[in-house]
C-alpha cells in the first residue's frame, strides 16, 4: 500500500489530493481522500454503503453545497487546475460531466429532450450538437426508438443509457459515473459496461465509476481505490486488487480455502478494517 | 339565446384575465416546483410601480419599459435573496419564502408609492364594440377582447419559448430534477433568474390589465385567489392548462350566475370556482393538462 496513489500509466487528467468533506458544518464524511485518475482511463471506486464514494463524486463536480456540504481541505486539479471552487457549471464546461446515481433522468421530458438538455453547456452549436446527438444514438440505438417517449416511462436500463447519453452530449472529456448497475438486470449491467469500455476506447473519455458490484467494476476498469469510512484504505491495479486476499473475501465473497461451513460464517463475515 | 351567447363569451373573456394571472404561477412552477404564494402581490406591484412612473410624468410608453426593467430586476433580486440560499430545501420552505417575499412586496410597494387608491387607464374602453353589436345583437367589451388578445399573444410566446427554446427546455429540466440539471451542467441559478424575471414581466401585463378595469388599490393583490381554481382545474405546470382552465371557469362562473344563482338567491360566482376546481381534483389530482404524476415501482 502506497501512501501516495500513483497509478501506472500516463497522464493524470484528474487528480484528487487529500480531501476531506463536511456535510452541515459537523460530519465530517471524507477524511482525506487521494485519487487520481489518467487521461483515458477507467478507475474504480470501490466501496459499501456510506462509505463516502458518492460524496467523492460529488465534490469533483461541486455538487456539495447544494446539499449543504463542503470541501474543507485538500485539492481537486483536473488537466492540471484546481477546480474545487469551480461551478458545477464550470466544471462542465471544462470537460468534467456526472452521471448521478439513481439515475435522475427528468421524467417529464422525452428522451431526446434529456439528451438536448445535456448539451445546454454548449450553448447554440446547433449542428454540431445534432452530430454529437447521432452518435450518441450509435452508441444507444435503443434511445433512438424510444426517443419521443418520457423518460419516466422508460425502463431502468434506458435510463441508465439515457443518463450517460446526456452526460456525453456535453462533450465531455471525463465522467464520472455513480453506482451504473443500481437496480439494473445483470445482463443490463454487462451491455452498459460494454459501453463504458467501448466509449473509453472509442471516444477517450476517461472514466472514473463509483460501485459496490466490486466484481463487475474490477473487470472493466484499470485501476482501483477502495474507500472505507470516508477514506482510502487501499489501491492498486484492477487485476492484484481481484487477486487480493482481503478484497475477495470482503467484497466478493470468495474465500481462499474451501467452501466455508455455516458455523463458522459469523466469525468470517467479521469485517477487518485496513485503517483504524 | 342571445342572452346566453352574451354570458358565455363575457365569460370567457374574462377568464382569459384569470388566466394571465395563473400563467405567472406556472411559470414558477414549472421552473422551480415552488407554488409562488407572491405571485398575486407581483401583479399589484407591477401595477403599482407603472401608476406610480405615469404620475411622475412618464408617458404610456415611458412606463411601459421603466416597470418592466423594475419587474425583471425585481425578479432577479428575488432569485439571489430568496431562492439561491434555498437551493436544495424541502420545497414547503420555499413555498413559506415567498408568503413573507408576498408581505414583503407588499408593504414595499406601498411604501414607494403611497396607499391610495388609484385609476389606470390604458387606453382601451370598455364598452361595447360598436359592429359587433349591430350585426350580432351581442355586447361585447372592447377591453375584454383586447385583454383576450394580448393574453393570447403570450401565451403563443411562452408556450414556444418552453417547448422549442434551450433555455425553455432547461427551464423544464431543472423542474424535474434540480441535482441533475446541475449535474449536467445547467446553471441553476441562472435559469431561476430568467423564470422569476418572466414571471415579473407576465405579473406587468396582468397588472395592467386588472388596473385598468379594478383600479390599482391593495385589492389587487386578491386577483390570485382568482388564479387558484384556474390553476387546480388546468394544472400547476401547464401553460395551455392556464388558458383552458381560465376560459372554463370565467365562462362557468358566468353561467351559473345567472342560470343558476337565483334558484340559491344568487352570489355564487365568488364561490363556484372552487367547487368546480374541487370536482375536478376528485377525478384527475393534477388537473385537466398537469403532468401526470409519473411513478415508477
Amino acid at each position: 500500500m502506497q501512501a501516495q496513489p500513483a497509478p501506472a500509466s500516463a497522464h493524470v487528467a484528474l487528480d484528487v489530493n487529500n480531501i476531506e468533506v463536511i456535510y452541515d458544518h459537523v460530519i465530517l464524511v471524507l477524511k482525506g481522500v487521494s485519487l487520481s485518475v489518467p487521461q483515458g482511463g477507467i478507475v474504480a471506486l470501490l466501496g459499501a454503503n456510506g462509505a463516502g464514494k458518492s460524496t467523492t463524486l460529488k465534490a469533483i463536480s461541486n455538487l456539495l453545497r447544494a446539499e449543504r456540504g463542503d470541501v474543507t481541505k485538500g485539492t481537486i486539479e483536473f488537466a492540471g487546475r484546481r477546480i474545487d471552487r469551480l461551478t458545477p457549471n464550470a466544471v462542465v464546461r471544462l470537460g468534467v460531466c456526472q452521471v448521478m446515481e439513481g439515475r435522475h433522468c427528468f421524467a417529464h421530458l422525452s428522451v431526446e429532450e434529456n439528451l438536448l438538455a445535456g448539451a445546454f453547456t454548449r450553448g447554440r452549436a446547433k449542428r454540431e450538437i445534432a452530430e454529437t446527438l447521432e452518435r450518441v444514438y450509435a452508441y444507444f440505438p435503443r434511445l433512438k426508438v424510444r426517443r419521443r417517449s418520457l423518460a419516466g416511462y422508460t425502463s431502468g436500463g434506458e435510463q441508465q443509457m439515457t443518463a450517460i447519453g446526456r452526460a456525453l452530449m456535453a462533450k465531455p472529456s471525463m465522467i464520472l459515473l455513480d453506482e451504473p448497475s443500481m437496480g439494473l438486470a445483470p445482463q443490463i449491467v454487462e451491455e452498459i459496461f460494454e459501453i463504458v469500455r467501448d466509449l473509453n476506447a472509442r471516444e477517450r473519455v476517461s472514466f472514473l465509476l463509483a460501485e459496490q458490484n466490486t466484481t463487475i467494476a474490477l473487470r472493466y476498469a484499470s485501476y482501483g481505490y477502495i474507500l472505507e469510512n470516508g477514506r482510502v484504505v487501499m489501491d492498486g491495479a484492477a487485476a492484484a486488487l481481484a487477486a487480493n486476499e482481503d478484497v475477495k473475501e470482503f467484497y466478493l465473497g470468495l474465500s481462499s480455502g474451501a467452501r466455508k461451513s455455516f458455523r463458522d460464517i459469523k466469525h468470517y463475515r467479521r469485517r477487518k478494517r485496513w485503517l483504524a | 339565446m342571445q342572452f346566453f351567447f352574451e354570458v358565455l363569451i363575457g365569460g370567457l373573456l374574462s377568464g382569459v384575465m384569470y388566466s394571465l394571472v395563473a400563467l405567472g404561477f406556472v411559470l414558477i412552477y414549472k421552473a422551480s416546483g415552488v407554488f409562488n404564494f407572491a405571485q398575486g402581490t407581483m401583479v399589484f406591484f407591477a401595477a403599482l410601480t407603472f401608476v406610480g412612473l405615469t404620475e411622475h410624468g412618464l408617458s404610456f410608453w415611458m412606463a411601459l419599459p421603466a416597470t418592466l426593467v423594475v419587474m425583471v430586476l425585481l425578479g432577479l433580486a428575488i432569485e439571489r435573496a430568496v431562492l439561491r440560499p434555498l437551493v436544495n430545501q424541502p420545497q414547503i420552505s420555499l413555498f413559506m419564502a415567498t408568503i413573507g417575499l408576498s408581505f414583503l412586496l407588499e408593504g414595499l410597494a406601498q411604501i414607494v408609492w403611497g396607499t391610495s387608491v388609484r385609476g389606470l387607464d390604458i387606453g382601451v374602453a370598455d364598452e361595447p364594440i360598436g359592429w359587433i353589436a349591430d350585426r350580432f345583437g351581442l355586447n361585447i367589451s372592447k377591453f375584454d377582447l383586447v385583454a383576450a388578445l394580448i393574453a393570447a399573444v403570450l401565451v403563443a410566446a411562452l408556450a414556444f419559448f418552453f417547448s422549442r427554446t434551450r433555455i425553455g427546455r432547461a427551464l423544464r429540466a431543472v423542474a424535474d430534477d434540480h441535482q441533475a440539471a446541475l449535474a449536467v451542467g445547467i446553471p441553476l441559478q441562472q435559469i431561476w433568474g430568467i423564470v422569476w424575471a418572466v414571471a415579473g414581466a407576465v405579473a406587468l401585463v396582468a397588472g395592467l390589465l386588472w388596473g385598468a378595469r379594478n383600479g390599482v388599490q391593495f385589492a389587487l393583490t386578491f386577483v390570485a385567489l382568482k388564479a387558484l381554481p384556474v390553476l387546480m382545474l388546468g394544472g400547476l405546470e401547464s401553460v395551455p392548462g392556464a388558458i383552458v382552465g381560465g376560459l372554463i371557469i370565467g365562462a362557468s362562473e358566468k353561467l351559473a350566475e345567472v342560470y343558476l344563482g337565483p334558484m340559491v338567491g344568487g352570489g355564487i360566482e365568488g364561490w363556484f370556482p372552487y367547487v368546480l376546481a374541487l370536482v375536478v381534483l376528485l377525478f384527475r389530482p393534477e388537473g385537466l393538462f398537469g403532468e401526470k404524476i409519473i411513478r415508477r415501482v
